[in-house]
Order: C-alpha cells, then sequence, then structure tokens
C-alpha cells in the first residue's frame, strides 16, 4: 500500500529530473521540469489547505522557441495543486491580466457558486481583482484547473490536481508522475479560430490528393476509388477531416515541454510508477502509448477502476487517466500521437539520466468510414448514387453462398467481425436482431455454402449501421430508395436549418471500439468497456426519464452545437430537478469525435445495462455516428456548463447550461432541450 | 404578437434561472457576463478578404487583373463585397470593373441567396444593377455561383460560375474555374448581343506557401459568341483570346 513514507520518497525522487533541455528554468513548475536546476523536492508543487494563484502573461519557452503565454504563478502549466480528501480549500486567485479571467475547478464536486464559469456560475475576475475560491474537497484522484475565460486555456493557463484519498490507494505504487498533455500554438487562438471560421479545413495537410487516387486506384481499381471519392464528393465531406486543428500549427507538450525538449522521468528498475495522464488540450485527441511496456489502468476521470492492461488508449480533452507501469531497467518512450496524425509529443521515461527509447514514427493517418456516418442523411443531397436504404432487394443468392439470421439466444460476444471483407464478398451484412451484439464476432473462416444455410430477409427494424459500405457501387446494382421507411431510423426532433449537415439515421453504440485509428492496432487498446468502477455506484436507482440531445455541426461554415442549436441562440437552460436520476441519450450526427463534459455532477457510463459498477466520468468521448447513454444523479443544486470540451467547438456555440433545481420550472417543457421555435 | 410572446417567455425562464446564483453575485454583474458569455459563444461576426485572384496578363499590351471578395458577419447573415476588373495597360484603363455589395443569408447547409447591387466602373458605358443570386457548395465540391441582374435601364441578364480544386499535393492545387454570362436583349453600346453572350474560362496552378498566400501560374481563355463576338469583330476586337497569367492569391 502506498504510505507516508512512500509518498516521500516518490517527492523526493522528483528532484532526479535529467537535464534534457535548454529551457530556461522558472517557466516550468518544478514537477514539470526536466532540466534538474531548481530544487523539485516540493517547492512548486503547491500543497496545503491556502494557496495564492496569480494569473498572468509571460514569454515562454516552448520546445525551444519563445511564445506568450497566460500562467499561473509565471509558470506553464500552471502549478500542481496537491489536496487532501476532507480538507476545506481555500484559494485566492488575482487577475494580472487586462480582460477578465477565471479558473474552473475541472471534475471537481463543489458548491456552483465556486465553480468558476464566468456568466454560468460567477461573473468572472476582473483584471486587478482577487476572487476567493472556498470549498470543502469531497473526492480524492487526478484532476486538473484551467480558465474557463475566452481562449486563455489554449495559452497555457492549466494545471494538474492530486488530491491524495483519506483512506490510502487500493493499488500499490512506489514513484509516481503527472503527465499534462496539452497543445501550444505560436498564433494568437483567436485569429486560429477565426481561419477554422473562414476555412474549416485549413489546419489540414493530410487531405486526399492526387497520389492517393493514384495508390487507391492500384490497390482497389479505378471503380472502386472512384465509387469511394464519388460517396464522400455527394456528401461534402472528406474522411480525412479528424481534427479541426492539427499539428500544423500544434506543438505538443508533455509538462510543458515540446518533443525536442523530451521530457523525462527517472525510476529505479523494479519501481512500480503511477502515471498521472491529464489530456488539458484545447483540441487534441491524443492516442498514448508506451512501446514495449503494458499499462495497468487503474483511475479514469479521478475515479478508481477495476485494474485493467492495456497498450494503448485514446484520450478526449479534459479525460483523465492514471495507470500504473513495472518498467525493467531501460529507457521507454512515452508516445502520444495526436488523433489525426500530423504531431505527436513524447517523453522518457528512464532508470538514468541520459537514457532514450526509440521514438517510433507516426503511423498512417487514419481516416474516417462509413461507419462514422451513422447511416447519415444529408439535408440538400442527391441520395441516388449513395442508397444503403435497399439491402432487402440485394441478390443473395448471386452472391454464391446463403447467410442465416443468427438466433437471437445464441452468445455471440466472442466472435470477431473485425476482420470481415464485405466488399469482397459483394455485399454487406446486416446486424440481423437489435438485441443481439454480433459486433465482436468473426465470420471470416465461415464457409456459408458449406453450411448450407439459407438467407432469410432482413427484419424491416434490421440496423444497417455498422456496416461498411466504403467499397459498394451502389449505382451498379440498381438500388433504389423504395424501402426507405421500412428502416428503424433515429428520431431527430431539433432544428435542421444551415447548421446542420447531417443526421445519423441509425447511430449505434461505441463503447466496444477504442476510437478512431486504433481499431486495427496490432495490440490491446483501451474501450470505455473495459472500464468498470471499483466502488459500486453511490447511486444505483434506474432513470426516472430520459432526454435524448444531438450533437450537431456543419464544418463547412465551422457551426457546432447541440440539436442544432448554439448556445447564443439559445432561450432557455436544461433543466433537472433536485436528485432525480436523469439518463442523458447523446447521439452524435457530426463526423468528429466530440469529449462532451458536464460540470458538478459525474456520467455514469451505461455499458452494461443494470450494472453497479458502471464507470463514472466528467467527460466523455461520443464518436461519430454514437449513441450512447449516460445516468446523472442531480444532486447538486445550481447551474452548471455542459459543454464540448474541444474549445473551439465550446466557443462556436456546443455549449448548454444545465440547471438543477428543487423543482422544475415547466414540467412539460422540459424535454425540449432547446428552442425548437 | 408572436415577439411579444417571445419576450415573455425569455424574461421569465431566465428569471427562473439566475435566482439561485444572484445570492451570491450582484445581478447586474451576472446579467452583464450571462450577455457577454451568450455573445462569445456562438454570435461572435468575423471578417474575411479574399484577393482570389490578382494576377498579371502579358497578352494585349498587359493587363492586370483581380477578383476579390470579403464579409463581414455571422453564420446566418453576412455583407459582402465583391469586385472584379481588369486594367489594360495599353488602354490605360479598366476594360471592366464592377463592384458588388451584397446581402447574404444562409439557407441551407451549403448556400446562401445573396441580393443587392452591382456597380460597373469600366471605361465605357457603365450601369448599376439590382441582383439577387446564389451561392454555395454543391455535391462533388463544385463551388457555384449565380446572379440574376436588371440594369437601370431595364436590361436583364444572367451570370453562372462554378469552380473546383484539384489538390495534386497537399498545397500544390489545380483550379479549374469557368463562368458564363446570357443577355435576354441587346445592348449596342455596350457591345452585348442577346443569348449566351461570353464564357471565361481559367486553369490555374497555385501552390500554397502558407494557407493564406499562394502564388500561381495559369491560362486564362475568353470566348464571346454570337452577336457579342460580332460587336467585337465590328471593333476591331478578337472574339476569343487565350493568355497566361501569374499572380498570387491572398485571404485573411
Amino acid at each position: 500500500m502506498f504510505n507516508r513514507r512512500d509518498f516521500l520518497k516518490s517527492t523526493g525522487a522528483a528532484s532526479t529530473f535529467i537535464a534534457a533541455s535548454g529551457v530556461t528554468p522558472g517557466l516550468l513548475p518544478a514537477w514539470a521540469q526536466s532540466n534538474g536546476r531548481a530544487d523539485l523536492s516540493g517547492i512548486n508543487v503547491l500543497s496545503g489547505t491556502e494557496y495564492d494563484l496569480h494569473v498572468g502573461k509571460k514569454r515562454v519557452m516552448i520546445d525551444g522557441k519563445p511564445g506568450n503565454g497566460v500562467v499561473v504563478n509565471d509558470q506553464l502549466p500552471a502549478p500542481l495543486l496537491r489536496w487532501k480528501e476532507g480538507d476545506d480549500i481555500t484559494l485566492r486567485v488575482t487577475n494580472h491580466l487586462k480582460v477578465d479571467t477565471s479558473i474552473h475547478w475541472h471534475g471537481i464536486l463543489l458548491p456552483f457558486q465556486m465553480d468558476g464559469v464566468p456568466g454560468v456560475t460567477f461573473p468572472g475576475i476582473k483584471p486587478g481583482e482577487t476572487f476567493t475560491y472556498k470549498f470543502p474537497v469531497k473526492q480524492a484522484g487526478t484532476y486538473w484547473y484551467h480558465s474557463h475565460s475566452g481562449l486563455q486555456e489554449q495559452s497555457g493557463h492549466y494545471g494538474p490536481i492530486i488530491i491524495e484519498p483519506k483512506n490510502g490507494y487500493p493499488q500499490e505504487f512506489d514513484r509516481e508522475y503527472v503527465v499534462v498533455l496539452s497543445d501550444w500554438t505560436f498564433e494568437n487562438p483567436h485569429r486560429l479560430f477565426a481561419k477554422l471560421k473562414k476555412m474549416g479545413h485549413g489546419y489540414n495537410f493530410q487531405q486526399r490528393d492526387l497520389a492517393e487516387f493514384l495508390s487507391d486506384v492500384r490497390k482497389n481499381g479505378l471503380g472502386a476509388t472512384m465509387a469511394d471519392r464519388n460517396m464522400w464528393g455527394a456528401m461534402r465531406m472528406t474522411p480525412t477531416d479528424l481534427s479541426d486543428v492539427t499539428g500544423a500549427s500544434y506543438t505538443y507538450l508533455i509538462n510543458g515541454h515540446g518533443p525536442n525538449d523530451n521530457w523525462t522521468g527517472i525510476f529505479n528498475p523494479g519501481e512500480r510508477v503511477r502515471l498521472r495522464f491529464i489530456n488539458s488540450s484545447a483540441m487534441t485527441i491524443f492516442n498514448v502509448r508506451i512501446p514495449g511496456l503494458p499499462m495497468t489502468v487503474v483511475q479514469a476521470d479521478g475515479l478508481d477502476v477495476k485494474s485493467v492492461e492495456t497498450d494503448e488508449f485514446q484520450m478526449g480533452v479534459a479525460e483523465t487517466y492514471d495507470v500504473i507501469v513495472e518498467p525493467k531497467d531501460q529507457a521507454y518512450t512515452l508516445m502520444c500521437e495526436s488523433i489525426e496524425r500530423a504531431g505527436f509529443v513524447r517523453a522518457t521515461l528512464a532508470p538514468r539520466a541520459g537514457m532514450e527509447a526509440e521514438v517510433p514514427p507516426l503511423r498512417e493517418r487514419p481516416k474516417l468510414t462509413m461507419k462514422d456516418m451513422g447511416g447519415m442523411d444529408h439535408g440538400d443531397m442527391d441520395h441516388g448514387s449513395m442508397d444503403h436504404s435497399s439491402m432487402t432487394e440485394m441478390d443473395h443468392a448471386a452472391m454464391g453462398h446463403t447467410m442465416p439470421e443468427p438466433e437471437p439466444t445464441v452468445d455471440h460476444s466472442t466472435m470477431d467481425h473485425s476482420q470481415m471483407d464485405h466488399a469482397a464478398m459483394g455485399h454487406t451484412m446486416p446486424e440481423p436482431e437489435p438485441t443481439v451484439d454480433h459486433s465482436t464476432m468473426d465470420h471470416s473462416q465461415m464457409d456459408h455454402a458449406a453450411m448450407g444455410h439459407t438467407m432469410p430477409e432482413p427484419e424491416p427494424t434490421v440496423d444497417h449501421s455498422t456496416m461498411d459500405h466504403s467499397q459498394m457501387d451502389h449505382a451498379a446494382k440498381g438500388h433504389d430508395m423504395s424501402n426507405m421507411e421500412s428502416m428503424e431510423m433515429q428520431a431527430h426532433n431539433h432544428r435542421k436549418d444551415h447548421g446542420v449537415v447531417n443526421t445519423a439515421m441509425s447511430p449505434v453504440s461505441r463503447l466496444h471500439e477504442p476510437g478512431i485509428g486504433l481499431e486495427n492496432v496490432p495490440h490491446r487498446a483501451l474501450t470505455y468497456m473495459d472500464l468498470e468502477a471499483l466502488e459500486m455506484n453511490p447511486d444505483m436507482r434506474a432513470p426516472e426519464r430520459e432526454m435524448e440531445l444531438h450533437l450537431t455541426s456543419n464544418m463547412e461554415r465551422y457551426m457546432w452545437s447541440f440539436d442544432g442549436i448554439k448556445f447564443s441562440e439559445i432561450k432557455e437552460n436544461i433543466f433537472f430537478k433536485k436528485d432525480e436520476r436523469i439518463r442523458l441519450t447523446m447521439v452524435n450526427d457530426t463526423m468528429m469525435p466530440h469529449p462532451i463534459h458536464l460540470h458538478g455532477m459525474f456520467f455514469d457510463v451505461v455499458t452494461v445495462e443494470g450494472s453497479h459498477f458502471k464507470p463514472r466520468k466528467h467527460t466523455i468521448i461520443v464518436k461519430p455516428g454514437e449513441k450512447l447513454s449516460v445516468d446523472i444523479t442531480a444532486d447538486a443544486i445550481g447551474d452548471w456548463a455542459f459543454h464540448c470540451h474541444l474549445m473551439y467547438h465550446m466557443h462556436a456555440g456546443m455549449f448548454r447550461v444545465v440547471s438543477v433545481r428543487e423543482n422544475l420550472p415547466n414540467p412539460h417543457a422540459h424535454h425540449n432541450m432547446g428552442d425548437m421555435s | 404578437m408572436k415577439k411579444i410572446m417571445f419576450t415573455f417567455a425569455v424574461m421569465t425562464s431566465s428569471a427562473f434561472a439566475q435566482e439561485p446564483l444572484d445570492q451570491y453575485y450582484s445581478p447586474e454583474e451576472m446579467a452583464a457576463s450571462r450577455a457577454m458569455l451568450k455573445h462569445i459563444t456562438g454570435a461572435m461576426n468575423q471578417t474575411f478578404v479574399m484577393a482570389d485572384k490578382f494576377e498579371y496578363r502579358p497578352a494585349n499590351g498587359g493587363a492586370l487583373a483581380w477578383e476579390a471578395k470579403g464579409w463581414h458577419g455571422g453564420d446566418k447573415e453576412k455583407l459582402w463585397i465583391n469586385s472584379e476588373a481588369e486594367y489594360s495597360f495599353e488602354e490605360d484603363g479598366f476594360e471592366e470593373g464592377n463592384v458588388e455589395i451584397l446581402y447574404s443569408r444562409a439557407v441551407s447547409p451549403f448556400f446562401d441567396v445573396q441580393a443587392g447591387i452591382k456597380q460597373d466602373f469600366n471605361m465605357g458605358p457603365g450601369r448599376t444593377y439590382g441582383q439577387i443570386g446564389f451561392m454555395g457548395l454543391a455535391p462533388y465540391w463544385f463551388e457555384l455561383g449565380g446572379a440574376l441582374n436588371i440594369s437601370n435601364k431595364g436590361e436583364v441578364s444572367a451570370n453562372f460560375e462554378v469552380e473546383y480544386e484539384l489538390l495534386l499535393t497537399q498545397r500544390l492545387i489545380l483550379q479549374p474555374a469557368a463562368e458564363i454570362s446570357i443577355n435576354f436583349e441587346d445592348i449596342e453600346e455596350m457591345g452585348i448581343g442577346s443569348g449566351l453572350s461570353d464564357l471565361e474560362a481559367g486553369l490555374r496552378l497555385r501552390y500554397e506557401i502558407f494557407r493564406e498566400i499562394a502564388p500561381y501560374i495559369g491560362v486564362s481563355w475568353h470566348k464571346k459568341f454570337g452577336q457579342t463576338a460580332e460587336f467585337a469583330e465590328h471593333h476591331g476586337h478578337s472574339s476569343s483570346e487565350a493568355s497566361f497569367v501569374a499572380g498570387v492569391r491572398m485571404w485573411y
């Protein structure tokens, strides 16, 4: 067990950081420095119950280049705050900027007037003013804090929080490091946002070009390549649109250090090292791995989970993961690729100073597939060339085999479908029973003909959303749309005007998937389904009511919203009744993953319906084309921000206020989460 | 009536929403910060300026030509200003030139309708037009635009343009573009005949040093048809001309 002596050993060991960079001392907090010039045994790690934090501007060195940072106590990232569960904390925050500032304590459960969101929970901190935050610490774990004012977070206004548990750690470890991931730009964040508004694809230098077209023709033939280009072109979308802001503008940082700086954490061989990963980025979803070193995930978003070993995980903006590793007597590269793989940051874990491991090259950039569209429907497009609806009209006999409809009682849960090449079979496979999860079936070895199966017509309620249609030439098969109405479709009772390009017709749960680009990695990759709370959920009631919220966008106009409505157009907050148990179901109609965050309350992620060990998170990635549910106990009176944590999506309008009240203002109105007028 | 109801709804819901917070902070300060949050979270305007074409055409004694556009506004409504011109060094004046000022409104995810006025400023007899049109992105990434014009003398004309971008590499981009003009009557003083009068086609190859700055080279081809061609030939001009062009595309 982790005890006080271990803790001293661990913080003492922090002073053995090595000199790996020429970063100016003093700009980085001690825990983030790797140059060993400062006394790192706790000076810049702020702990205790009283804090003075000063928000200001400063020239900072980022990966060897000077830039303008918004800093806390002259540091980027801001100081590590080390609290103890049960303590009463006082933080005096003084604003030395010329504009308003704020600090929001991300994931911390506290009285709403201390939550630090200007325009929602307080008026903000004016220039020259000191605001005093005071609240009891009711939880333990890894969290972080950041500005909720303007775009300050992009410029460095974020820092980690570690809260020591009152009753010790459930897992043993000998040493710990905080790993704060972030994305730095030398551009002015406001200019960056303006560029996105004017040219949404402006930062994407991984678009499909002529060379890729030719290579696809060589690989797949002209017909298939044209059909694929045709399909994306018809939708005015591109399968390479994974990040709005990419490595073309960003320098990615670990604890304030870029890849050249090579932040290094030292360990003694044989030690169990706890790494507390925090994604403090403005816009970057990271894929995190340590080649050659398995990671045991023990905590997600500050709350303990049952230990689960993995080799890689995708980390949404604002999520945190604690992992424990047992490195051998060698150096390891901590590799964090941005989701679109146009950039990365690495750090080193090593037993001795100066050691370095191989830095793996960036992997091939992933592409969106038809699955990411959830059976997408487009407002004003011609469906003639890309109709998927008439699967029941397909001539299966001509495919030279037949396929059975599996019995609903069969347990397919261990099967692997992933190797199945639908394209080669000239058809795609419907998921015949909505109640059965076939998603992990392996049909690749199945000889349907030899099995003498016959293939029934799929049920009208069939869900086609998980099919890969990307290689399919519908036009050639003469499909029509006559059976469109027979499909079970997702309702879209929200606004669909110029701000909404597409709606997911048949979105699916993707909680069992590790995330875009990690579907086919040759090692384990964490999924939300792998997460199980270590402690039983505090509220085990079934939800009393369900709300559905759609994540919507028009990337061409760079508009982002919930239910088609930007926050600037919102007339009414979302109301929760105090102590009610709500099921919030989110449908992602966009082509991007969104890390969705609710302040003040945790999401109980419905991985397994009825489970009392649902993973509890403050931020959850909703994948493109996904429909997922979280249960919320509305136990915190007040107004709470609810938003996409991709900063420019929030800034563009993907934001709401959730008001928890003793009584709902209008019991008939609360199902409408936006203005439907 | 609807508007009054609407105001009432806003007041009741927001008054309810503010209640708990205003125990802690001044209601005036909270109201101001709420308004600010609303404004910056989806309602901010932007200003865009682009010289899509800014080029030298060495043919016929040389000419400087531009096609520029700019807008200010939000997601739904914008004020657009477009300008096209060709300055001939031989003639020492604008062979053609115009400025459009348009109100633009998003009517679908990819299309805006636009209405406003257009003013000629070429060397010959000019016109002022009332204009209504559309612009947007069609399937398969074709940028389309079209407008119907009615001049101050009652003449009606229309023009359509289409543009495409082919990525040879991530920064080397081939841009074919074409524009046609149709007139509904002869306007002899302007050398315009009825029917399809003009076709302008171009092929430009640009290199995006930055997204915002891209030098290019290309060819521009201009052909007049029917009565319009005859008018041109009558005045000793060619009805068809092709020119090499070199320029730079810039935006901010």
